[in-house]
């Protein structure tokens, strides 16, 4: 029996999760107060995904309890977790496509409550009107933008009594407009007495919203603070820890030749989902950094895979160096200097059950590694030795499978691996996405590198930041179509986010809003 | 071709395609929840022996029926547990299974090869039946046939407005999410599975009971493969599968016809006829390929583990 009215909504104490050679959790306390939009900050592989889904149920700790507005818990599920007010929006959403709006919301409710579809399609019309969301509960949810998923997500949890909405790294695929929009409805959310655990990488983000912090690292918590108070330096001092440097700026490049010459190109996917790219122009020139923004899902994966040769367009040239590169193969096009970094690592930047040594011949077996046919093994090894070398990849011995890998490690090891080829041409895609600070400050110094030795290099990114510290020139990719290509430092945040919202005339002068 | 002709070919029809249907819209649920079971072919024999078996010894055929089901059910409960509990390969166990099927039908059924039975008789729809040339190619089957439709319009239903319908696509969509929202994605796919096999055991029972009633080694005679297919080709629609099982039924037909006919054309390219009509209709039927990609099960064959 609690003699007073409990203060707090939840308090985690001790909690502990161990995986397989990892603890993911190590005696985490941390408490979060009613109407308290709290942080939880952290590298990759710091834990917060694990707690996260530990409040939600989806994983169970090994230690420690958990108390839920002054009642001690076992949450047995996500079910349970639902029933007691708690909504969590995943990273990768956990919607189902084939069904409409309101079918995904259904499903997520008790039985008695969704029976009436029209009853309940007019309490999501109003709820997300309410928070300012527009959303049609009769679509498809796979004709739906990301960032309207994201808020069918939302308004999912928001159908129920919530008194706690986990969001993990909500705005890692939205436009800046999208991310304020979510900001504002956070902020109702919270001024109603919800509280939000907010899970971002992007700390400008976490100081403008949340009042509260918890930093991860290892696992273990490192720091409190509200975020109010201190910088997003101090922010990040705390998550890295050591003296690592945290933000670099270079220097902007010119850029000499043309090396890459896109022509009106054209493709048409088989897959339904695709997305059709229609008269597509670009130049690239050597030594130049140039960076494609856009939300995920407009057309960058046919772009990457048409300039790789995973796909051919039906019409248009793609020039390199002089060379029209568009009816050849990819092996053939990687012979005339290009490299690809794909946004998959595993499965098709890496072979998952090969050695990192059999992986590196896999793409740089034209740069001296075989001959007559034959695998000069010494050579390859030492070629994949190198790679692990100087990109500083972590990993047991070079004959590590590709698997072993942690997702920053691996990338570290495939950019490398391209990077040493001294490619004329390197198509990066989200090189940096899911990897932690210092492994993205050396993907970054990397890329600069090559740019420096005179490659052309065209990094396709959702992460803006990243863009406009890296490309010396930037556009967008709205459904297929390519905004204008400007000097970054002429871009602003604002014009960016027009563009990545497909709000660009092809003429080549961005519309104003 | 005179009217009794045309009447007999689509009672016969009806006849032929029951079983098919049957099988398919079981399977087709079990599919929907993302379990392919390729051990049809298995459960069906074992179902067909089981209820010749029962039916031979109590002479009661509602039993016989009963059994089959029961027999079919276990059989996909073997299954269950091997590709749901233990996520092994569904494939492999549904090839596994109707290799068993085979063998433990020979067994069970070797004493009883030859022997004949009656057969369930036919239920008369009152009135209906009396209708000239409808009356008889609808409402003068054996209760199975009625059925079957039955349990068509029931599978069609529940998937078209229940909620049990929505958990068991999401399931088969993405049961990771369809686990975030608190759906129990191995109850969902044992129940899926499980009905399954009981769909497949009560075609069984209807090969040995009406069809042909009689018991012989191999006697489903590949139809839980074709069934396998036409789920495929009927883009996971129930109303699709009817309509391919009954073009199966009456293409099959229709060559055992026109060999009696003085149409000359070699009896084996006829044979081929039901298997190419089902497929080119089913094909055209699903070329829209957004819909088609909308209907199929994203996740089926792969094993769910529940994260620990």
């Amino acid at each position: 029996m609690s003699l007073q009215q409990p203060t707090e909504r939840l308090r985690l104490s001790g909690i502990t999760k161990e995986y397989p050679g990892c603890l993911a959790n190590d005696a985490i306390d941390l408490v979060v107060l009613p109407g308290e939009t709290h942080a939880l900050l952290g590298e990759n592989g710091a834990g917060k995904s694990t707690l996260m889904k530990i409040i939600y149920g989806v994983v169970r700790p090994d230690a420690g309890t958990i108390t839920w507005q002054g009642e001690k818990v076992q949450i047995s599920g996500p079910a349970h977790a639902r029933q007691l007010g708690v909504g969590m929006v995943f990273q990768h959403f956990s919607l189902f496509e084939t069904l409409t709006v309101a079918e995904n919301i259904a499903l997520s409710l008790p039985a008695e409550e969704s029976r009436d579809m029209e009853a309940l399609s007019r309490r999501i019309r109003e709820i997300s009107e309410h928070y300012g969301m527009a959303l049609d509960p009769d679509r498809h949810v796979h004709t739906l933008s990301v960032g309207a998923q994201q808020r069918v997500e939302i308004v999912r949890c928001l159908l129920q009594d919530i008194r706690l909405l986990i969001l993990d790294e909500p705005t890692s695929v939205l436009t800046p407009q999208e991310v304020r929009e979510l900001f504002r409805t956070l902020k109702t959310l919270a001024a109603e007495g919800v509280s939000i655990l907010f899970i971002s990488h992007k700390l400008d983000e976490v100081t403008e919203l949340c009042n509260a912090a918890t930093v991860l690292r290892n696992g273990k918590v490192t720091g409190n603070c509200n975020p109010q108070d201190v910088t997003s330096e101090d922010l990040a001092r705390m998550m890295v820890g050591d003296d690592t440097p945290l933000n670099q700026n270079y220097q902007k490049a010119q850029g000499g030749n043309t090396a890459l010459q896109i022509k009106a190109l054209n493709f048409r996917p088989e897959d339904p989902f695709g997305v059709t790219i229609e008269g597509l122009n670009l130049e690239v020139k050597a030594g130049e950094i140039l960076g494609i923004a856009g939300v995920a899902g407009n057309g960058q994966d046919e772009l990457c895979a048409l300039l790789s040769g995973e796909e051919m367009s039906a019409a248009g040239e793609i020039n390199l160096l002089g060379n029209n590169i568009s009816r050849l193969l990819p092996e053939a096009r990687r012979k005339l200097g290009f490299a690809f970094v794909p946004e998959e690592r595993l499965g098709r930047g890496a072979v998952p059950n090969m050695s990192l040594v059999d992986n590196a011949l896999l793409s740089a077996s034209h740069r001296g590694l075989k001959k007559n046919g034959w695998i000069n093994y010494g050579k390859v090894r030492d070629y994949a030795l190198q790679v692990i070398d100087k990109y500083n990849v972590k990993c047991a011995n070079e004959d590590a499978q590709a698997k072993s890998l942690s997702g920053g490690n691996l990338q570290k090891f495939i950019i490398g691996r391209e990077i040493e080829q001294k490619p004329k041409l390197l198509v990066c895609s989200h090189p940096t996405w899911g990897v932690d600070i210092g492994a993205a400050i050396l993907i970054r110094h990397a890329l600069i590198n090559l740019r420096d030795e005179g490659s052309a290099i065209v990094v396709v990114s959702e992460d803006i930041d990243e863009l406009y510290q890296i490309s010396d020139r930037i556009g967008a990719i709205c459904d297929g179509k390519l905004s204008p290509v400007r000097p970054t430092n002429e871009v602003g945040i604002e014009t960016l986010g027009q563009w990545m919202a497909g709000q660009f005339s092809n003429g080549g002068e961005a519309a104003h809003a | 071709m005179d009217i009794d002709l045309i009447t007999n070919v689509l009672y016969a029809t009806l006849k032929t395609g029951t079983p098919l249907i049957l099988i398919a819209l079981g399977e087709m649920v079990a599919e929907k929840s993302g379990v392919l079971n390729l051990g049809q072919e298995g459960m069906l024999l074992v179902g067909a022996a089981v209820g010749f078996i029962v039916a031979s010894l109590t002479g009661n055929y509602f039993l016989a029926a009963f059994c089959a089901i029961f027999a079919g059910m276990m059989m996909s409960l073997v299954f269950g547990f091997l590709s749901i509990t233990l996520a092994a390969n569904q494939v492999a166990t549904g090839l596994a299974l109707t290799i068993f099927g085979a063998g433990l039908s020979a067994f069970l059924g070797n004493n009883y090869i030859g022997i004949g039975l009656e057969g369930i008789g036919i239920w008369e729809i009152p009135l209906l039946s009396d209708i000239p040339v409808i009356g008889k190619v609808l409402f003068q089957h054996d209760p199975l046939v009625y059925l079957t439709i039955i349990l068509f319009a029931v599978v069609y239903w529940v998937f078209r407005s229940t909620r049990l319908g929505l958990k068991i696509r999401a399931v088969g969509e993405n049961p990771e999410a369809a686990n975030a929202i608190g759906i129990h994605v191995h109850q969902i796919r044992y129940m899926a599975v499980l009905f399954g096999g009981a769909m497949t055991g009560l075609a069984g029972a209807y090969l040995s009971l009406v069809y042909t009633p009689m018991w012989s080694d191999g006697m489903s005679a590949g139809r839980g493969w074709i069934a396998l297919a036409l789920v495929v080709f009927a883009s996971w629609k129930a109303e699709r599968i009817l309509l391919g099982a009954y073009l199966f039924g009456f293409a099959s037909i229709m060559h055992l016809v026109l060999q009696g006919t003085k149409f000359e054309v070699a009896p084996n390219i006829m044979a081929m006829l039901p298997y190419v009509a089902t497929i080119i209709v089913l094909v055209w039927l699903s070329s829209d390929a957004i819909k088609t990609k909308m209907s199929a099960p994203k996740s089926i064959g792969q094993p769910y583990r529940p994260m620990s």
